[in-house]
This record gives C-alpha cells, sequence and structure tokens, in this order.
C-alpha cells in the first residue's frame, strides 16, 4: 500500500513538474518602418506604436524593428532587436536600452530614395522562423507602395509564412489615390493575395486602438 | 415542409375533394374505435403505472436518504456533544487541580489561623487583677470611729493614703491590662480579615465548580436527548447544521479572498526566480509555483490546527502520541514560518519590481518619472502582510472543518428534498398523462361522432322493437364488443 501511494505521488509530480507545456506560449513581432522619401515624415507616429509593443510584450518575448529602404533583406537594416530576459526586472532594462536605440534611429534616419516592403518582410519571416515564437506578428508601417531599385527580384520569391499575423498600420492614401482609389485598394489587395499565398493573415488597422485586441489574440 | 408550406397548400385544395375522404377517414376511425380506445387507454395506463412506480422508487429513496441524514446528523451530533462533555471535565479538572489540589495545605492555614485567633480571644478575656484582699480589713477598721483617739484618726489617715495609692495603682493595673486586651484584639483583626478572605475565596472555586457542573448536566441532557434520538433534538442539530454551513461558507469565502490576495503578493516575484515566460499546460509557472506555494501554507496550516488538536480532520494525527504530535507542531510551525518569511521578501521583490514597470511605462508614455513621497508605507504593508497572511490562512482549517461536516447533512437535506420534488413531480406527469388518455378517447369519440349518432339511433331501434316483442334478427358484433368492455 505504501509503496503504491509513493508510486501514484511520485507520478504526480513528475507529471506537474516533469512535462511542461511543449507548445511556446511567446509572441515574436517584427516590426518594418517605411524611411523612403515620401512616408519619413510619418515615422514619428511609429514610436506610439513602438512604446506600445514594448508596454505589452512579456518576459520570453521577441521584438525587432527594421527599417524599409532600398534593399531591406539584410540585417543590417535591423534597428534594434532583442529576446526579452524571463526575469521581468532584466526585461524591464531592456524594454530601456531597445527604447533608447528607437530614439537614436529616429534621430539619425535618412530618407531611402527605393521602398523594398517585399524585402522586408523577407527578413522579418527569416528573424521570425529562427525563434521559436508562438503567436508570429510583423507590424508593417508603410503606404505600402513598392519601389524596387532596378536588378532587385522579388516579385517571383513566394513567402512561407503559415500563421504569420501581419497587420499593416497607418497606410496612408496618396495623392494618386485621391485620383483613383482602386490604386490605393490594389496595393492592399496585392499584398493580402501575396500574404495568404504564404499561409498569413493581413490585417489593416486604419484606429490603433484596435491593435491591442488583435496583439493580444 | 414547414407548417406555412403546408397552409398554402391547403388553401389550394378544394372542399369537394377533401369531404369524400373525410367521410372515408370517419368511417375507418369508427370501425377502428375499440383497439383503439384500448390501446389509448392501455398506453395512459402503462405510462401512469409506470411513473407511479417511479414516484414511489424515489419516495422510498427518500425515505433511506432521510434515514442516513438522520443517522448522520445524529452520530455527528453525538461526536460533538462528547467533545463538548470531554472538554467540560476537563476543564473541571484542571479547576479541581489548580483550585483544590492545595485543599490540605488551606486547611491547615485555616486552622491555623483559627488557632490564633482563639488563643487572642482567650488573651482577650483575662480578667483585672482583683483588689486585694487586705481592702476589707482596712474597711472594718476604716468603720472605728476616730473621734475619740487621735492615734486611731492618724491610723486611718494613714489606712486612707495607703488606700488611695492602692486604688491608683489598681486602676494602673487595670488600665494596662485593658490596654493589653485591646491590643490582643487589635492583632487578631488581620487574622480575621485573613481568614474571611480564604473563606470568600473558597467560595468563589466552589461557584465556579458549581457553574462548571452546571453546564454539564446541560450538555448531558443534550447527549441524553440525542441518544434517545429525539426530535427535538434532530430539529437542533438540523439547524445548528444549517447555521454552521452558512457561517463555515462565509468565513472560507474570506479566506478565498484572503488567499487571492496573498496569491497576486507573490505571483510577480514568482515570475522573477522561476521565469516569466514558461508555462504549464496554459497557466504561467510562476502563477502555478505561487499558487503551491499558497496551498502548501494552507496544508502546513491543517497539520498545525490537527497537531493542536484543534481540528480533527486527520485521525492518524489524532492518534499519534504526544511526543510525535509535539514534533509535527513545531515541524509545521517552522515550515510555516519559512514560508511566511519567504513571502515577506516576496513581497518586497514585487513593490521593486512593480516600481521599475511602473517607472518604464511613465517614461513610455512620456511623462515625468515620479517618486512617491513615503513610499516605503506600501512596501511595509505588503511585507507585513506577506508574513501575516500564512498565519491567518493557518485558521482555515477550523471552518473547513465546520464546512465538511455541515455539508454532508445540508447536502443531505437537498437530496432528500429534491428527491420528493421529483416522486411529487412523477405522481403529477402520472396523472396527467392518465387523464390525457382519457381525453384522447373523448376527442376520438368527437371525430367520428356522426357514426356515433347513426350506431346510437340504431340502437334505440332495436331496443325499442324487442320492447315490442320483436327479436332482432342479426346482432352487430361492435356494438356487442363495446357493451362487454364496458
Amino acid at each position: 500500500m505504501k509503496r503504491l501511494i509513493g508510486s501514484l505521488l511520485l507520478v504526480g509530480v513528475l507529471l506537474i513538474w516533469g512535462c511542461p507545456d511543449t507548445s511556446s506560449h511567446s509572441r515574436g513581432v517584427f516590426m518594418l518602418l517605411d524611411s523612403s522619401g515620401t512616408y519619413k515624415k510619418e515615422l514619428k507616429q511609429s514610436e506610439a506604436i513602438i512604446n506600445y509593443l514594448l508596454g505589452t510584450l512579456n518576459p520570453g518575448d521577441y521584438l525587432a524593428v527594421a527599417r524599409i529602404d532600398s534593399g531591406s533583406f539584410s540585417e543590417k537594416d535591423i534597428i534594434a532587436k532583442t529576446t526579452f530576459d524571463r526575469r521581468p526586472s532584466m526585461t524591464v532594462r531592456q524594454k530601456r536600452q531597445f527604447r533608447k536605440n528607437i530614439d537614436e534611429f529616429m534621430r539619425t534616419a535618412k530618407s531611402s530614395s527605393f521602398t523594398d516592403i517585399d524585402g522586408g518582410i523577407l527578413q522579418a519571416i527569416d528573424y521570425l522562423d529562427e525563434h521559436d515564437a508562438g503567436k508570429k506578428h510583423i507590424l508593417i508601417f508603410s503606404d505600402l507602395v513598392q519601389d524596387l531599385p532596378k536588378g532587385h527580384v522579388r516579385e517571383k520569391i513566394p513567402f512561407k509564412m503559415p500563421g504569420y499575423n501581419v497587420l499593416a498600420l497607418n497606410v496612408i492614401k496618396l495623392n494618386k489615390d485621391n485620383i483613383d482609389p482602386r490604386k490605393y485598394y490594389e496595393r492592399i489587395e496585392k499584398l493580402r493575395l501575396r500574404i495568404e499565398d504564404g499561409g498569413g493573415k493581413l490585417t489593416v488597422i486604419k484606429d490603433l486602438d484596435r491593435l491591442d485586441a488583435i496583439l493580444t489574440k | 415542409m414547414t407548417i406555412s408550406d403546408l397552409m398554402l397548400r391547403l388553401e389550394n385544395v378544394s372542399l369537394a375533394h377533401v369531404i369524400p375522404f373525410l367521410c372515408i377517414g370517419v368511417v375507418l376511425l369508427y370501425l377502428a374505435r375499440t383497439p383503439a380506445h384500448h390501446a389509448i387507454k392501455s398506453l395512459g395506463r402503462v405510462m401512469h403505472n409506470a411513473l407511479r412506480l417511479m414516484a414511489r422508487s424515489t419516495l422510498l429513496a427518500e425515505k433511506k436518504v432521510t434515514m442516513r441524514n438522520r443517522e448522520v446528523l445524529f452520530s455527528s451530533g453525538l461526536e460533538s456533544a462528547e467533545r463538548i462533555i470531554e472538554r467540560e471535565f476537563q476543564r473541571v479538572d484542571a479547576v479541581i487541580k489548580r483550585d483544590l489540589s492545595n485543599f490540605p495545605v488551606l486547611q491547615r492555614s485555616m486552622a491555623d489561623q483559627l488557632a490564633r485567633v482563639e488563643e487572642d480571644y482567650h488573651k482577650s478575656a483575662e480578667l483585672p487583677p482583683p483588689s486585694p484582699v487586705w481592702i476589707r480589713a482596712i474597711e472594718a477598721v476604716a468603720k472605728i470611729p476616730s473621734d475619740s483617739d487621735s492615734s486611731v484618726a492618724n491610723i486611718l489617715a494613714e489606712i486612707h493614703k495607703t488606700t488611695e495609692h492602692q486604688f491608683k495603682h489598681t486602676m494602673e493595673e487595670f488600665r494596662k491590662v485593658s490596654a493589653e486586651r485591646h491590643g490582643v484584639l487589635n492583632r487578631m483583626m488581620p487574622a480575621w480579615r485573613k481568614l474571611n478572605q480564604t473563606l470568600d475565596n473558597m467560595g468563589k472555586k466552589f461557584n465556579r465548580l458549581q457553574e462548571r457542573s452546571r453546564i454539564i448536566d446541560t450538555r448531558m441532557t443534550e447527549y441524553e436527548e440525542i441518544r434517545a434520538r429525539t426530535d427535538k433534538a434532530e430539529r437542533s442539530l438540523t439547524s445548528s447544521s444549517l447555521t454552521q454551513f452558512f457561517i463555515s461558507a462565509f468565513v472560507l469565502l474570506i479566506a478565498v479572498g484572503g488567499a487571492i490576495i496573498n496569491f497576486n503578493l507573490i505571483a510577480l516575484p514568482m515570475s522573477e526566480m522561476v521565469g516569466g515566460g514558461s508555462y504549464i499546460g496554459n497557466f504561467k509557472t510562476a502563477n502555478v509555483a505561487a499558487l503551491v506555494i499558497i496551498l502548501v501554507e494552507v496544508a502546513m496550516g491543517f497539520y498545525l490546527m490537527e497537531s493542536l488538536r484543534i481540528t480533527h480532520l486527520f485521525p492518524i494525527i489524532g492518534q499519534m502520541d504526544d511526543r510525535m504530535r509535539h514534533r509535527m507542531i513545531w515541524i509545521s510551525f517552522t515550515i510555516l514560518l519559512v514560508l511566511a518569511l519567504i513571502e515577506s521578501s516576496l513581497a518586497f521583490m514585487r513593490d521593486h519590481i512593480a516600481g521599475e514597470i511602473q517607472a518604464l511605462r511613465q517614461s513610455l508614455s512620456g511623462s515625468e518619472v515620479e517618486t512617491t513621497a513615503n513610499s516605503w508605507i506600501p512596501m511595509v504593508g505588503q511585507m507585513t502582510m506577506g508574513f501575516i497572511l500564512p498565519f491567518a490562512l493557518t485558521f482555515v482549517a477550523i471552518p473547513l472543518e465546520s464546512f465538511v461536516h455541515s455539508t454532508r447533512t445540508v447536502l443531505g437535506v437537498i437530496v432528500s428534498m429534491a428527491l420528493r420534488g421529483l416522486a411529487f413531480l412523477l405522481r403529477l406527469v402520472g396523472n396527467i398523462i392518465h387523464y390525457l388518455g382519457e381525453l384522447t378517447v373523448n376527442l376520438y369519440d368527437c371525430i367520428i361522432f356522426p357514426t356515433l349518432y347513426v350506431e346510437n339511433k340504431i340502437r334505440m331501434r332495436r331496443r325499442e322493437k324487442a320492447a315490442d316483442g320483436v327479436e332482432p334478427a342479426t346482432v352487430d358484433v361492435g356494438v356487442a364488443v363495446e357493451e362487454e368492455t364496458r
């Protein structure tokens, strides 16, 4: 009888402590900031979103911010990246440092001649795939107008992003969109098709208050 | 097909088409009348009987549950009464050991005091020294006439002088003795007071003992009533059980509130120890760890209360010998103390981390980082709560025991009431079905009333003919069967 009770206790302890949840509960967020000539003046608004992310992400989550310029498929375009420590006190320090890096970028950012959104998304997929995050979000802070330098190949490369949640933020309407709104919707639809073909999901957010609900889903 | 579709179709059908079908239908129903009546009535009877049986079984089950409840109630009441009486006897024993064990000493002391008082009394009763015997001789001499002889006068004067001197001396002696007697009486006063006080104390002690014996008498009467299983005892025990149930549930709710606060105090700092991003199932490891700590505290509280013999949840602990039990008391208390200290330090850490997070949020929102005046007050408050709450949770064992005991009775009462309600419902449904069967039979007859009318007319004519002495040629089989069944 004593042996039986002992074995049951051992099994119980092993069940509770020995088998932690294998599925990851962490969130990985990769934010792309458009620094092209037409959009650079909008960058200031992205600070609020980055601050919001820093305020809501928890220990164990991943965050990276990169800029979209002429050729965005490059590690050099990553402005700041971090994996938040498991300890909350350490996480607070990391967030402070992250914020400093972003402030530095905002001060020194230069506008680029071209806009490589697809390259940025590929870079984001590359980064998030490397980290085993349970929920993967790509935030694109851009007008979604892609303008590639000559010779850059992007259209033929499919996105492989199953389960990814892509959020297009602050997709402003340009002057030419005002003349022909179809161009605005075509831009969004084109990106949506590319993302959905890759297994991801695109959500366009105009009201930033919705961001909270989408990120915490 | 919906009802509206059906109605639409019916609207398109003309009455001329329907009437022949209706007539055929009525005739067919008339032909099937007797077996149909049988079938409907049988179905009604079967369902009525089945439901009545079910109701009876439910009532039997309810009786069994009530009996069991009674047994449980009396056994727990008996146990509780025994415990109370045992405790009262222990109190009486303590009073006797404390107050009456030194009764011989007290008696000796009282006897000494009485002897001293008696001695003093005797001393105070001593008479003053009597006047000397020769006073009478002097009196006789003093009666001799002194007019004739001057020498006699001189002698008498001398005698007078001596007498006065003697009187003075005697008075002085008397005063002295009186003063001595007063002194003795004065010395007697404290002895009297002490004796009075001793007697008062004795009286109080006996009164206390008498009070305890009266309580024991009351408890014994209750105990005897429970043993005799009287209705009065049952009512009293049920009401007491219900009161206990609600009170203990309320106290347990308060304890749950305390546990939640405790949990919130230590969950955040636990993430600093076990990591904020790890999960067990869908729950954060830090939350689970905090919960485990609280549950361990509650468990230690149970052991402590059990070892102190305040609660009786674990008979094994109650059966342990006193040495082992004392060890258990110290072990569980030490673990509780260590856990309380850990919680206190976690509360300190929580304040620190919460402060940092708050400062970060303020800096992210662009506002100035504010430093609160007297920021040590919430920190000390949290640390104190972290230290006190584990000990407060220890006492959960007491209402929990009451709750467990009273829940048995309350659940029994609820089950019994539910069974009684179910039995009533079953009987009601059974009766409704029975009368619905009869209603259906009557409705059936209403539908085929033209054929019944014709049948009635034929039967009337036959009866008239029979009354006139003419025998009917044939007998309607349907009518015969109908009459037979009636």
